[in-house]
């Protein structure tokens, strides 16, 4: 078996992982990405594994602990996803951006009025309206901004 | 050195390897493209399976078997919980792609190239015959429970902390005291 195989199947898969998580928008979807990268990390393992011929098996054996490893993180990512979900009726990794600073707007486009109607209290849940342009996104993510301030009691 | 058998004449390990991580890499294409959110789970299923079979063509059966039980078995089933749960749409959805998916392929194309043509001109010469037995699971439990055993045992305290942590995470119960109650966003 040519090593190299195996390696370029890992490095096709880790990219594709990486395509994932950064283009992805659910959170879920974004994990299944960090799953594909994992896959990729331990079909590397398993191949030096058997191309060094490790008598102590370090491949292999490291290769079950990233799965184990894996699936705890999986576990308590889908449990932190569940709160996140319980709080916001979203999922949705560019709408829930309370960590993020407050970064000037991009010319040309303004916070909108706080009465624009989808998010405020009461009106509809604002995770299920389809945002597909990026102006709409943009819109979104300035009015997610505006309700924290007002959810703050407008300190800022 | 010995001498590195030529790329045109594949043995057939290595078409059965070829054939299943092509199946692994194209499902795993479509784990990210598709537009069902319950199709990219299954096609995980799919990408994960194709990869044990790459497990067992390397003679590591046994992590192959793990591969089976948790990866198909458990992972996927957890993530299609959390699909079931977060009330995610059932069939097409238009908005599971976020704006920056030229930037994303761009940086995934990137990646791809740099790393497989790295790894070509590291590894062009690297040949190993496979013997099958180097993986089974008298030989691998061996080496867990002999040198491997103190990391063995502090992964199980971990996967116990990370139980904790879901468990605690995921009730809705536990209030701490000295904070108010979390603003609710969407006031119901």
């Amino acid at each position: 078996m040519h090593i190299v195989y195996p390696a370029v199947v890992a490095a096709l898969l880790f990219s594709i992982g990486v395509y994932g998580v950064l283009a992805r928008r659910n959170t879920i979807l974004v994990l299944m990405s960090v799953e594909l990268m994992l896959n990729a990390v331990n079909l590397n393992l398993v191949a030096f594994d058997v191309w060094l011929r490790d008598r102590l098996h370090g491949g292999q054996v490291l290769t079950l602990f990233v799965i184990v490893i894996a699936a705890a993180e999986l576990g308590v990512g889908l449990a932190i996803v569940l709160a996140l979900y319980r709080n916001r009726r979203t999922v949705d990794l560019d709408q829930l951006r309370e960590l993020s600073e407050d970064q000037p707007m991009p010319a040309g486009r303004t916070l909108p009025p706080p009465q624009a109607g989808a998010d405020q209290p009461g009106g509809g849940s604002g995770g299920e309206r389809p945002v597909d342009d990026p102006a709409t996104s943009g819109n979104g993510a300035a009015a997610g901004r505006q309700e924290k301030r007002a959810s703050r009691g407008g300190v800022q | 050195m010995t001498a590195v058998p030529s790329y045109l004449s594949p043995t057939g390990q290595e078409i059965v390897f070829l054939l299943l991580g092509a199946v692994a890499v194209g499902s795993a294409l479509l784990v990210v493209t598709t537009r069902q959110l319950v199709h990219a789970a299954l096609w995980l299923v799919v990408s994960f399976g194709a990869l044990a079979g790459c497990y067992v063509v390397l003679t590591a059966e046994f992590v192959a078997w793990v591969q089976v039980l948790i990866y198909v078995g458990a992972v996927v089933v957890l993530l299609l919980f959390g699909i079931m749960l977060t009330r995610a749409p059932i069939g097409r959805s238009a908005d599971l792609d976020s704006g920056n998916r030229l930037v994303a392929a761009v940086v995934a194309l990137a990646t791809a190239g740099v790393l497989v043509a790295v790894v070509i001109d590291a590894f062009r010469t690297a040949y190993t015959p496979l013997e099958p037995g180097g993986g089974a699971a008298k030989e691998l439990g061996a080496s867990v429970f002999r040198t491997w055993v103190l990391p063995f045992e502090a992964l199980s305290v971990l996967l116990l902390a990370a139980l904790i942590g879901a468990i605690v995470l995921s009730r809705t119960d536990i209030k701490s005291g000295d904070e108010p109650p979390a603003p609710e966003s969407r006031g119901e």
